[in-house]
């Protein structure tokens, strides 16, 4: 698999806006997640290529940051902050409530590949606690008819 | 009493992140009066309102653009940090989403005064949605001339580009940050140099927090005298305060430094949920000592916070009830720093993994008495050794969570049990 021209443009344009290449590596990364849905070897190999950097600096980087994903993941992500402010107001049992209803733990992904979720820390959103972020859209002050009805929602998706 | 808004003024009007609506209230007025005055000046003044860093440190702001060295051969540059990741924080994410003008017109006269012609905003990954309003706001700023060449007609010119992290707390720390930028892990360098001499790409660097730079314009409009006159003398201004955790009303209420914690709590945040009393709060984000149900007295500032032992960090501050297990909350915390430790200090990578598995051996009802005076040394050699305070961040709220309620570590011991009834740690409204 290689990259499509239009992907190489945008990847181009991206790194005609940074001092150096490198610094390009993470909104590159971005890009090319976003076009794949995760971060294959071949993928990193080929970012490699386009920035002059070693391949194995981009795994490196790849596999620091929580939300590059190195191995394949679910057309959907759901990320269910666990930190303090949100436990204290039902982030537990907001967890088991989705476990139970995916069928899924933590780090997993549903067997029909529709749904990962994670446990994120802190969303920076204690204040409407407990907070999950799926996908790009921030969801708060959850309760089960909240995460009920989303989760319909992505799964007819 | 209502809340003492200056940076919250505007965040509840609808379209409050359009330019057009800072405009129409007031925005982009501090610019051009800045840009008339020398950039020193500008330092001057920021130095003259007392203005300490929001992103946590607490450092005078004016004083650190000071830093940098005024016949620098090689550019200089601003990073705005926009990580806001630390537990109990939330105030950034709502500047930016709902006010980012605000915060870039700061920009562009903190850009002014240190002579940078590029500044990065870093925002963490886990805000899409601030990151659109951003990319938005910066175009907008340019189509007006707000940003590029030739600002206002000055000669004054200034590029800004957002960068969105990728999910890692440590990319906060202002030199983690930096790395993060140069495409590398987001791991601290030993300092000194200090970024304001050797920073982003080797270049003299400000790194400022988003509130921080939320506050420039209003300075600069109303001036020195005017910030200094609200708060303490060495604690001027407003500050974001942020209420999380078991209160009525959390939320965000913009407060002068120094009121009382418990005057935040009972009177904005309308008390505890279900009346329950207090038995810890964490006071300043989750890296900050925690204080007891006796120290609600304390004025919310930098320096009587750090006198208490504590810190004013984010101001986060977080309620922990009655109901509430402090081997569990302990817990919790250590499992965040374990997940967020860089890695590179001994200290700080082996003993955050070791206070989790310690924590988590009490919590479960495997612990021993002398498990307690092994974590109290493990915290003090956390501190003060490590290249970045994260090691810190862990150790203080852990040491104090178990000088403070070692009762009910003692009890865990004893028992071989949690004697708390619930499995969980918290309430879930919908129960
Ligand atoms: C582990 C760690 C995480 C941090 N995270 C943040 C953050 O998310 N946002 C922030 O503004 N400052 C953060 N800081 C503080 C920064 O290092 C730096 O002091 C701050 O951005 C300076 O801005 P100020 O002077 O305007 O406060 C963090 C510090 C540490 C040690
Ligand atoms: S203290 Fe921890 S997070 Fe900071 S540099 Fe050392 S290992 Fe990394
Ligand atoms: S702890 Fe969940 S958003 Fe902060």
């Amino acid at each position: 698999m290689a990259f499509s021209e239009d992907l190489k443009e945008r990847i181009k344009k991206i790194m005609s806006k940074y001092e150096t290449k490198q610094s390009a590596l993470i909104p590159v990364l971005h890009e090319v997640q976003r076009e794949y849905g995760w971060l294959s070897l071949d993928s990193m190999k080929e970012v490699a290529e386009l920035l002059s950097i070693p391949p194995a600096d981009v795994q490196n980087v790849a596999t620091f940051y929580t939300m590059f994903f190195t191995k394949p993941v679910g057309k959907h992500i759901i990320w269910l902050c666990r930190t303090l402010p949100c436990a204290l107001r039902g982030a537990q049992q907001v967890e088991h409530y989705i476990s139970e209803k995916l069928g899924i733990k933590p780090g997993e992904t549903t067997p029909d590949g529709k749904i990962t979720f994670f446990e994120a820390e802190c969303l920076a959103s204690c204040g409407t606690a407990p907070v999950m972020l799926v996908d790009d859209e921030l969801y708060e002050n959850l309760t089960r008819k909240k995460i009920d009805e989303l989760i319909e929602k992505l799964r007819a998706d | 009493m209502p809340e003492m808004r200056i940076i919250r003024s505007y965040v509840d009007r609808a379209n409050s992140e359009t330019i057009e609506s800072y405009i129409a209230s007031g925005g982009y007025t501090a610019l051009p009066k800045a840009l008339r005055m020398d950039p020193l000046e500008v330092i001057e003044e920021v130095k003259k309102s007392g203005l300490r860093g929001r992103g946590g440190a607490g450092f005078p702001t004016g004083i650190k653009w000071s830093f940098i060295p005024r016949d620098s051969k090689k550019p200089v540059y601003l990073c705005c940090n926009a990580d806001e990741s630390e537990p109990g924080s939330f105030k950034d994410r709502e500047i930016i989403e709902r006010d980012p003008h605000q915060m870039l017109e700061g920009i562009i006269i903190a850009c002014y005064a240190i002579n940078a012609h590029k500044c990065y905003i870093y925002i963490r990954g886990e805000m899409p949605k601030g990151a659109r309003i951003l990319e938005r706001a910066i175009r907008e700023a340019y189509e007006k001339g707000f940003l590029g060449e030739n600002i206002l007609g000055s000669g004054f010119s200034l590029d800004v580009i957002l960068f969105r992290g990728a999910g890692a707390y440590i990319c906060g720390e202002e030199t983690g940050l930096l790395e993060s930028i140069e495409g590398k892990n987001g791991e601290p360098r030993p300092k000194p140099p200090f970024p304001a001499q050797v920073g982003l790409f080797g270049c003299p660097t400000i790194i400022n927090n988003v509130e921080t730079l939320a506050c420039v314009p209003h300075i600069i409009n109303r001036g020195a005298d005017w910030f200094a006159s609200i708060g303490t003398p060495k604690n001027t201004g407003t500050k974001i305060y942020g209420l999380s955790g078991c209160v009525n009303r959390p939320g965000l209420y913009e407060l002068p430094l120094g009121i009382p914690l418990r005057e935040l709590i009972y009177e904005y945040g309308e008390g505890t949920r279900f009346g329950r009393a207090i038995k810890a709060v964490s006071p300043g984000g989750s890296s900050s000592a925690v204080l007891t149900a006796d120290e609600l007295d304390i004025p919310m500032d930098f320096d009587s916070l750090a006198k208490a032992g504590s810190m004013l960090g984010t101001a986060g501050v977080t309620v922990i009830d009655e109901s509430t297990c402090m081997v569990r909350v302990a817990q919790n915390l250590a499992h965040f720093y374990r997940d967020e430790s860089c890695g590179q200090c001994v200290q700080c990578r082996e003993g955050t993994w070791w206070l989790e598995k310690m924590l988590t051996r009490i919590e479960e009802g495997r612990g021993r008495m002398e498990y307690l005076d092994t974590i109290l040394d493990a915290c003090s050699q956390m501190k003060g050794t490590t290249i970045c305070a994260l090691a810190d961040g862990c150790a203080m709220p852990v040491e104090s969570i178990v000088r403070k309620f070692r009762h009910e570590f003692e009890e865990h011991i004893r028992l071989k049990r949690c004697p708390f009834e619930s499995r969980y740690m918290g309430v879930w409204e919908e129960d």
